[in-house]
């Protein structure tokens, strides 16, 4: 275990060195002041935007995401960078009508679907990607409307029942005894909607393809309009396991955008809250893990302690998922002296009930068996798609928001940030297991050092538009918001990028070669979000 | 092998007596459920299909059939394929690309057949409502029988739910 704390070697230069290397190789940048948070923001020219992601790229600048907002006559396009200890926003506008942009997946393979996304959502389009298939649309609308742009209607045009999505193109593969599985939408467990299709060999996997969008409702769309509260409600649902971490994610984005500091003491329950439902996701999929290769033992363990960690939080919170206790400006239940007592016990509690079932799955040696080289991502893979939280640190990555780009109450304590460099579903087990560890220790801190004081602010009424973006680490990984406000105080573009976006194309890259038995274990191993994924 | 038995034995057995008060549940009328509670018994094979949900609602739905709530021990129990259940358990609202899915499973279910909707978004759309590219309620898609309200309904609603169903 001693090598678990050396932290990794972190090739990618400091955020603030990044616009001087863009001017180094040419590219002219202008700092832009009107989106607030921690992120610097510069605007670089359309023509500019493929030869950026070409340079940040060959400096191991890390791909976050990239996303539209329709200002008519323009579309403003920003993509998201990260260096060492924060990020970089790069933004650019092209028109609305034939609007065009060099594309950034050539350097980045992460940007891949992001960028088909932006394209089907705004009718723009990204030239020389290397892929033109659709990503998110299926047939609930037509190829020439595009829903984020502002004069399509939140009601849209839908017929009165939309077609299965029967034709997309998946990438053929042909040969003598290889054979394809497709599975989904619908799948054989309680888990959400999505398609996948194999093309085996044997029991040999060759590849997978994924074709997700299934459970794609319009967030975006629907957070247009909303008042901040409303917002805060909808975000808690863009993917109900990580519930506090988006709605934090987007509560920090409004609060930037009207330079409203939160009180210590919300910044404190937030972090609780944030750690709590880590740890509870943490222990349900390390419990799902070990099912997925028929060791019940575990899931019963593991199912039994995340079962009493959400009668705590209901008893604390009022909530087993803890929904909607973060709010704008800060947080809706405050923690008295008894439930301090409760929180502290059950933080104790756990511990000695870890201490006891954790080592007893790492030396299990037939739950090893089955977890050890299985589903391998490569720390090369891992860093080019940009993968995330538990998937990249699996695979030797060392980063963490908390501790790298730390945000409060992260920039007052010390964070471990675990890494195993396997790649395999027992690396990304491991990593699971000692960042519940690592979350006890925070918690601890945070109960004891609670400040006293308010816990929240009212949520300032605002004369003009403004635009506030926000990094959260939520259990899966690093949680991106950007929220634009009218003058009005309304909602006029939304956007969450959870880490699924960058997970879901690892996962295929760790199946090939994995028998078609072991697809279950490799994919809860990454867990990614649908709902997360297709908004 | 030693120390998973000790740990077996020192955790006991946990699940817990349940006896369903004030069921949250709603019922949407059909005249045909009592019959089909007769002829369901006190055994029910479930098929639950996710049309949109935020994954909340599956979480909950996990959760009881963990130690405390064991919900095989009522003879319900969760299946792979529509062909084999009775019950359709529906969360979200439904997303129109799950639309045409939704109404496959829903034909494929041998009859008689019972269709809950799980969850507020299940229920009305809940914060999702109805736009391009949702349908709102399960309801609007599929017949229901009846509602499981909760954002997300509790393990405990949930299993009151499915009893107060059955118990018709």
């Amino acid at each position: 275990m001693k090598n678990l704390d050396q932290q990794g070697q972190l090739a990618a230069p400091d955020i603030g060195a990044l616009p001087d290397l863009l001017h180094r190789a040419g590219i002219p940048t202008k700092e832009v002041i009107d989106i607030k948070g921690s992120a610097l923001v510069v605007a670089v020219e359309a023509r500019f935007w493929g030869e950026v992601a070409a340079v940040t790229a060959a400096s191991h600048v890390r791909w976050c995401a990239v996303w539209g907002e329709h200002r008519p006559p323009e579309i403003v396009i920003t993509a998201a960078l990260a260096g060492k200890n924060g990020h970089l926003l790069i933004r650019t506008a092209i028109p609305d009508a034939q609007g065009e942009l060099p594309s950034q997946a050539l350097s980045y393979p992460g940007a891949n679907r992001p960028e088909r996304y932006v394209q089907e959502m705004f009718g723009m389009h990204f030239v020389s990607h290397p892929d033109q298939r659709r990503w998110m649309r299926h047939l609930a609308w037509e190829a020439d409307q595009y829903p984020l742009r502002k004069d399509f209607p939140l009601a849209g045009n839908p017929q009165a029942r939309t077609p299965p999505d029967c034709d997309y193109p998946f990438i053929p593969a042909e040969g003598e005894g290889l054979y394809e599985i497709p599975v989904g939408p619908v799948h054989a467990g309680i888990i959400e909607p999505g398609h996948f299709r194999f093309q085996a060999m044997g029991e040999d996997i060759l590849s997978l393809e994924e074709h997700l969008g299934y459970v794609h409702k319009g967030i975006e769309k629907c957070a247009e309009g909303r008042d901040v509260s409303a917002l805060i409600r909808l975000a808690a649902r863009v993917s109900g396991d990580s519930t506090v971490a988006h709605a934090w994610a987007a509560c920090q984005a409004c609060e930037s955008a009207v330079d409203l500091t939160i009180p210590r003491r919300a910044q404190m329950i937030r972090a609780i809250l944030a750690e709590r439902e880590r740890i509870a996701n943490h222990l349900g999929d390390i419990g799902a893990c070990c099912n997925d290769v028929g060791f019940s033992f575990a899931q019963v363990q593991f199912s039994r302690l995340r079962e009493l960690w959400q009668r705590q939080n209901a008893a604390v919170f009022g909530h087993r998922l803890l929904m909607d206790v973060v709010i704008p400006g800060g947080v809706a239940q405050d923690i008295g002296a008894e439930q301090i007592i409760l929180l502290r016990q059950s933080v104790e509690e756990m511990l000695l009930e870890l201490q006891d079932l954790l080592p007893l799955l790492y030396e299990y040696p037939s739950l090893q068996d089955r977890l050890c080289t299985t589903g391998v991502l490569s720390l090369d893979m891992a860093r080019k798609i940009g993968a995330l939280g538990y998937v990249a640190r699996g695979s030797g990555e060392c980063w963490d928001l908390r501790r790298d780009a730390p945000y409060p109450p992260y920039d007052k304590v010390v964070v471990t940030v675990p890494r195993y460099s396997g790649g395999d579903c027992s690396s990304r087990l491991r990593v699971r297991g000692y960042e519940v560890l690592v979350s006890l220790d925070l918690l601890d801190e945070f109960i004891t050092n609670l400040p006293a004081g308010e816990i929240g602010k009212p949520f300032p009424s605002i004369k003009k538009a403004c635009s506030g973006v926000a990094f959260i680490e939520g259990w899966r990984g690093e949680i991106l918001a950007y929220v634009h406000l009218d003058a009005n105080g309304n909602v006029s573009r939304y956007f969450p990028r959870d880490p699924s976006w960058l997970n879901w194309p690892a996962l295929e890259a760790l199946i090939s070669g994995v028998i078609v038995p072991d697809f279950p274990i490799c994919n809860k191993s990454v867990n990614g979000s649908y709902s997360g994924h297709d908004l | 092998m030693f120390s998973v038995l000790r740990k077996s034995l020192k955790t006991g057995c946990l699940t817990e007596k349940f006896s369903p008060s004030a069921p949250p549940v709603s019922r949407l009328g059909s005249n045909l459920q009592k019959e089909i509670a007769r002829i369901f018994g006190k055994s029910l094979a479930i098929r639950m299909v996710d049309a949109g949900s935020c994954n909340g609602c599956e979480l909950e739905m996990h959760a009881v059939n963990n130690s405390f709530y064991d919900i095989e021990r009522f003879g319900i129990h969760f299946v792979a394929s529509p062909r084999h259940a009775d019950l359709l358990l529906v969360t979200g609202p439904v997303s129109r690309h799950m639309q045409a899915a939704l109404k496959r499973t829903y034909e494929a279910m041998p009859a008689p057949k019972l269709v809950i909707a799980m969850g507020d978004c299940g229920a009305d759309g809940g914060e999702f409502g109805i736009s391009y590219a949702s349908c709102g309620a399960v309801a609007n898609v599929i017949p229901v029988d009846a509602v499981i309200r909760g954002c997300p309904p509790t393990p405990l609603q949930l299993l009151g739910g499915i009893l107060e169903v059955l118990k018709q």
